[in-house]
Parts: C-alpha cells; structure tokens; sequence
C-alpha cells in the first residue's frame, strides 16, 4: 500500500485529536481559575476541595484517571442507581481537561500571589470591594505571567490526548495503530503520526503566542 | 494651651491602641488625637510606629487592643447595643470611604493609564459616570500638573509625576482625611520639590485633613499645624512646629532633631 493512503484515516484520526485538545485545553482553563483561585480562598470548605482536587490528578496518572472516569464511574453509579456511563469523547475530554486543569490551578494560584501585595493595599484603599479588587487589579497582572506556562500545558495536553484511544476514541494514534495492525508498516506509519503531532504542536503553540501577546497589552511593559 | 478655634471634636482619636508584630511592641497603650482640618506630622527615628499608625487607619493593618475613632465611629469595631465587636467588612467598606493613602512607593496600577488610575474607583466603587470621572481625573490632574500625562502608563513617568498620580487619585475618592506615608522617601532628591509642592498647595488651599510621615523637617515645619515626636510606639513629644524644632522639651527629641537636621555633626 501507498503511504498516502494513510493519509485519509489519519486525517480523520487528527480532527478528532484537534477537537479534544480544544475542547479539553479550554476545560482545563476553567478549572484552572476556579480551582487556582479556589486554593486562595479564605473559605475553608472553597480551599480544601481545591486543595484536595490539585493535589488527586497532579498526583495519579492520567491513564488511570481516563480509565477510571470511563469503566469504574459507570460500575459506581450503577450500584447507586445514576448513570454515569459517558460517550468516549466526553470521558475523554473531561480526563484531560481535569489533569491538565489541576497543572493550570498551581499556575494560576502562583501568579496571583506574584501580584505585589502594595498593589492588594492601593487596592483596598481606595475601597474595592474584594471581587473587583480581584477582576480590575489582580488578575490583569497576574494572566499575562501564566501565559507561557499555560502554552506549555497545552502542548502537553495535545501530546496527551494520545491516551484516549486505549478508551476505544479514534483519534490519531487510534488510526496509526489501527494502519500498522492491518498493513504491519510500522517505520511510515509512526513516523507519519510524528511529524502530523509536531505540525499540530507547531499551530498551537502559535496561536498561545498570538494569546499571550494579546494579554500582554495588559501587562505594564518594562515591568 | 488648646486652641480656642477647635471644637473638641476630633476627626480621628486612637484610645490606648495597641499594636504587636510578634513580640515586638510597635503601638504601647497609643492615645492620639487629630481635629477636623488639622494638618499633623509624625516624626520620630525608624520602627517607632509612624506608618503603622497610617497602615492601621487605612485599614491595611489590623490592632490588637484599644479602639481607632474615625469620624467619631470606631474603625475596626462595630457596636452591638452598648459592646463593641470586631468590625465587619461592610463596615470597615463604609469607614474607608472617608479616607485616602499616599503611599511611599506610589502603587499606581502599572496596567492602567494615568487617566484610568484616576477614575477606576471612582467608576467601580463609587459608581460615578465614567464622563463625569474623566472629567473630575483631568481636573486633578491639572492640579497637580499633568494634564498632558492622561494617556501615558505609570512606567513612563518619572518617580516625582508617578507620586503625584499617586495623590491625584486619593483624592479623586474626595475622602476627608488624607494620609501621607514618606510620599516622597522613595525619590531622587531632585524630584522631592514637586511633590511637596502639590502636598503644600492641598494643605494650603483645602479643608482636608491631613496626617503625614515624613523625614522632610524643613517642609513638615512649614506645612504642619502640629508635629508628633513617636518614640518606641508612644507620643514623646508634641506641639506647633516652631516649639518642637526651636525648643524641645524632650532629650530624645533633642537627640533625634539634631541627628537628622544635622547629621554631619
């Protein structure tokens, strides 16, 4: 067979892995924030799940996670009467994008309290409220220091996502094994995926670039 | 000994505050007093509690014992029928309101123009139209001389113009009390002038309040109705300018005036 006849599963293989770094990347995101700023929450009950969360998925492995969220959750809620048995694609996603999100958290918690704290008291002497104080002072300083760091984790995530096609999810390391099975042409096949996961990580990391410039205008330049 | 012209009113009244980092004692048993309109410097050798008496009425600082009056209300208590209890956020918000800090490293928000620094709180805070906010910052901004610097971020002026940002937008609060912390410690000696000038005009021309600390003797003497000496987190010694700098009572006084007015002795 002709290497480019790879090239049709494998695209399809790529739309997949393209969708759920997406989908997964921006989930994370919102994890990120909520449970980064959860963490610096004087709320005790706030913290400790925050805390709690971080600290699980930074600390087991993906894998495990993935195959937990979609074959031991379904067992689970069957005993006690929910069904929690999620389409691939979404145990896929929420995995991800809650590994990923509990890295994004410790990012997040760390540029905020890089945030000098004169600029916390200039703040609250001119009487914000804690949530402005928040949303006007502190994180529009503290975005434009994550962002490399958030770049990073995306392209991590991409790399990531090679994982969920041991849930059966066609994604691109799905076809390529699903090729070499039937064709047994190893060296084309992987070599192919290799330079189709580097093009992606090329893109993303590109448009991370154009993100973190467009929030750089919030940060004081020569700062 | 009291002037006749003051009401015993005072805009601000600490009653035996006292303040601890650790062990360390930095407000003892601290009674003090400013009236309503009054200007009043705090001097004193470093680590004698001078900012951290502004830090505490800014609210950045919490007490560990006695009562901070401001406007005749207890700062960070609340009364309950006839007790007093810790204040509460939406209180410490509503005495705020009546004060505004200068800050010694300025602490202008490096992510907003000049402009912007000025009407933020105005707009988010107080809820004022951001026209009317615009047009009240330009007019603070005239005041203290620079109207042409709206648009400019706070990294693109110089230490002096960012300090006169920084007392632009206390002000753009309209509190009744403004507090002074070494406005201008943090400047090149050159810059120190046009500061203490824009501070000169506000004591001259307005009915504020004001509380300075301040190592600038010369300008304190010329500004103030009164000077504090803080000696180990207590009043030494205090009184009209001329007394303190001209005839203090005090050896510690005498001993901190003479090091600092002339410290190639």
């Amino acid at each position: 067979m002709e290497w480019t006849s790879y090239l049709a599963p494998l695209s399809q293989g790529a739309w997949v892995t393209v969708q759920l770094t997406v989908y997964s990347t921006i989930l994370g995101g919102i994890f990120a924030f909520l449970f980064g700023l959860g963490k610096l929450s004087h709320n005790p009950l706030l913290k400790g799940i925050s805390v709690a969360y971080i600290e699980i998925f930074r600390g087991t492995s993906l894998l495990v996670q993935l195959f937990w969220i979609y074959f031991a959750l379904p067992i689970m809620g069957q005993a006690i009467g929910l069904d929690l048995r999620f389409p691939p694609v979404v145990a896929g996603v929420v995995a991800l994008a809650l590994n990923i999100g509990a890295y994004g958290a410790e990012v997040v918690r760390g540029a905020v309290q890089a945030v000098p704290k004169e600029q916390y008291e200039a703040a609250t002497a001119l009487n914000f409220t804690s949530r402005k104080r928040l949303w006007r002072i502190t994180l529009p300083q503290a975005i434009p220091e994550m962002m490399p760091t958030f770049g990073n984790l995306a392209v991590q995530n991409l790399k990531d996502t090679a994982l969920v096609s041991l849930i059966s999810l066609g994604d691109m390391a799905f076809r390529a094994e699903q090729i070499r099975n039937f064709t047994q042409d190893s060296v084309t096949v992987y070599t192919l995926v290799l330079f189709m996961y580097f093009g992606m990580a090329l893109v993303l990391t590109a448009c991370m670039k154009l993100l973190e410039r467009y929030v750089g205008r919030w940060r004081a330049v020569g700062r | 000994m009291n002037d006749a012209t003051k009401t015993r009113d005072p805009i601000i009244k600490f009653d035996k505050v006292v303040k601890r980092f650790g062990d360390h004692v930095v407000l003892d048993e601290l009674d003090f007093e400013v009236q309503r309109g009054e200007k009043v410097t705090i001097i004193g050798p470093s680590g004698s509690g001078k900012s951290t008496v502004l830090r505490i009425l800014m609210t950045l600082e919490e007490i560990n014992d006695g009562v901070v009056y401001v406007g005749g209300q207890p700062l960070w208590h609340q009364w309950r029928g006839d007790r007093l209890i810790p204040a509460s956020e939406q209180h410490l918000r509503q005495m705020r309101s009546q004060l505004g800090m200068v800050f010694q490293q300025f602490n202008l928000f490096p992510h907003m123009t000049v402009l912007r620094n000025l009407t933020e709180a105005p707009v988010q805070v107080l809820g004022v139209k951001k026209a009317e906010a615009r047009q009240r910052g330009l007019e603070l901004l005239e005041m203290v001389g620079l109207a042409d610097q709206a648009d400019k971020y706070p990294h693109q002026l110089s230490g002096g113009q960012q300090q006169r940002v920084g007392i632009a937008r206390a002000l753009a609060m309209r509190p009744k009390v403004m507090l002074f912390d070494e406005p201008t410690s943090a400047l090149d000696p050159e810059l120190v002038g046009e500061v203490l000038n824009v501070i000169r005009t506000l004591a001259d021309e307005h009915d504020l309040t004001m509380l300075l600390v301040t190592h600038e003797m010369h300008f304190a003497r010329q500004v103030s109705d009164r000077i504090c000496f803080f000696d180990q987190g207590r009043i030494k010694e205090q009184g009209k300018p001329e007394d303190i700098f001209t005839a203090p009572k005090e050896e510690r006084t005498k001993a901190f005036l003479k090091a600092v007015l002339d410290p190639d002795d």
